[in-house]
């Protein structure tokens, strides 16, 4: 990813902050700035996510893109945020570790670098919470 | 609208082809095409190319004009249009076609698609093909596009309980009718201890559930049905053409284990054709891993949610089953050249239809349908043919 497209999304990645429709009440994380319910009349504010959640679906990533080749096997999830959206993200744990319905708290985490001398991308990766 | 036909098809063999270059590959295929319809270029009105991602597999773009050109066309000036939409290009460009040809524009269209993978590294090719999910908030985290449908797999196992035999099985099924396919990648059987002994890719998703890195073009030429005698004896009818969309990214869909937009492509490519399921003699289903062969069978209406891994144990979507599946070997084993996938679909169902399928025909076919998958299910192309 490139530099000044991370740059824009520092906060979603670091503080996990997405938006709300206050029209309908549905939260969005990745941040939308369009409701697909309310479309146009939908007004969108930011919101700050707790990023507490449960695991809907998780895999053990052990073949990856060469970002990623070095952290092989990672633990890969979909994580239902308790206000609601889902999003994908690391689980810190050991593979057989990770189920389904298992709650997770936000960390940050290095998720990637740009080869040897690039760019350190940081973000939020997810840790056991129980 | 006016009714369509296909008046010729051309695919060439499926592998890694380093002996051959992207243009080569389309050009092979195209050729073959034209002389199936007894065609001579100069007769083209126009060219739709599915193409995934040339610019990054072979570091070249504006893929129309140039498949226009290395066809020999260039001083005829057609238009030539390359469509994308990741792993459903070839599905979307054969509509394209048709909705040309339906719609009085032109007459005598080309669909082709056209994918060159192997001249870069896997790693590479891995990153590439992740771009057909959400490269921001998927990628981003690491997700790779097994990655993806192993979640797909997980999802749907502990819900519906499917078993890690029933999975292998679509592969050795697909290898079974691969083998018996001159153009596959792959013409060996295999056996569940192959699919169970291979190595871990993303769990629970091993070697071989997955469909390999593959360069391939196929290529059909479409016309309006009332023309379509001058080229052949045996002209196949297009009588369902269906398109949907979904989400990008899987974490958003309404829920993980179906591909709503197969749902409403299917639902409403049998309601164009006003035909029922029982009415489908083949399917080519996307099965880019074995996990989203079970899910199409599924979500198109075959059988119910969480139904056909055992459907599939039972040997029901066999070639001697009541529902083939994949009779081509499929992606998993014919082989999948992304932007080609869908083309070399149709073309399977044109040889089933003409009785052209050799030792993987399916007595008496009339009807086939193809399946088509962008991304994780955030494009879904579905077409019905019919001799």
């Amino acid at each position: 990813m490139s530099v000044a497209r991370f740059w824009r999304k520092i906060p979603q990645r670091y503080n996990l902050v997405g938006t709300q429709c206050t029209t309908c009440g549905s939260y969005f994380f990745p941040p939308r700035t369009f409701c697909p319910e309310c479309r146009r009349a939908g007004v969108i504010v930011e919101h700050r996510f707790k990023g507490t959640g449960e695991v809907v679906t998780h895999t053990v990533v052990r073949s990856a893109s060469e970002q990623f080749e070095q952290m092989t096997p990672y633990v890969l999830a979909i994580v239902q945020l308790d206000e609601g959206p889902r999003v994908t993200g690391q689980v810190v744990c050991a593979p057989e570790e990770v189920k389904i319905g298992m709650r997770v708290k936000p960390v940050f985490r290095r998720i990637s670098t740009d080869g040897e001398s690039g760019v350190i991308y940081y973000g939020t990766k997810y840790i056991p919470d129980e | 609208m006016r009714p369509v036909a296909v008046i010729g098809a051309g695919c060439t063999t499926f592998g890694e082809k380093w002996n051959t270059s992207f243009r080569n590959l389309f050009v092979e295929a195209g050729m073959l095409a034209l002389e199936d319809a007894n065609l001579s270029g100069e007769q083209i009105d126009a060219m739709y190319v599915g193409n995934m991602s040339a610019g990054r597999f072979v570091e070249q773009e504006h893929i129309g004009a140039l498949i226009a050109d290395y066809s020999g066309l260039a001083s005829h000036h057609i238009p030539s249009t390359r469509v994308e939409a990741a792993c459903a290009s070839g599905g979307l460009s054969f509509r394209q076609a048709v909705i040309a040809v339906a719609s009085g524009m032109e007459d005598i269209v080309v669909a082709a698609g056209v994918e060159k993978m192997t001249d870069v590294a896997t790693g590479a090719s891995v990153d590439t093909l992740a771009g057909a999910a959400d490269r921001e908030w998927e990628g981003f985290a690491g997700a790779t596009f097994p990655g993806l449908y192993a979640m797909i797999a997980t999802n749907y196992t502990h819900r519906y309980g499917l078993t890690r035999e029933q999975l292998a099985q679509v592969a050795v099924k697909n290898h079974f009718n691969g083998a018996r396919n001159p153009i596959a990648q792959f013409q060996q059987e295999i056996t569940i201890d192959t699919v169970m002994k291979s190595s871990l890719v993303a769990d629970p998703l091993r070697l071989f559930d997955c469909s390999p890195i593959t360069d391939g073009a196929a290529a059909v030429i479409v016309a309006p049905l009332d023309r379509a005698r001058e080229f052949t004896d045996t002209p196949i009818k297009v009588i369902a053409s269906a398109q949907a969309s979904d989400t990008i990214a899987l974490h958003d869909r309404r829920d993980i284990s179906t591909l709503d937009a197969t749902v409403a492509a299917g639902k409403r490519a049998f309601e164009m054709a006003k035909l029922t399921h029982k009415d489908i003699d083949m399917v080519e289903v996307h099965d880019c891993f074995t996990i989203a062969e079970l899910c199409a069978i599924e979500d198109l209406g075959f059988c119910p949610k969480g139904q056909a891994g055992k459907l599939t144990a039972e040997g029901v979507t066999a070639l001697d089953g009541d529902l083939p599946v994949n009779t081509s070997g499929g992606l998993k084993a014919c082989g999948h050249p992304v932007g080609a996938t869908g083309i070399k679909q149709v073309f399977e169902i044109v040889q089933q239809l003409r009785g052209e399928a050799g030792r993987r025909q399916i007595d008496g076919a009339r009807i086939g349908m193809t399946h088509n998958v962008g991304g994780t299910g955030a494009t879904v192309a579905v077409h019905i043919l019919e001799v």
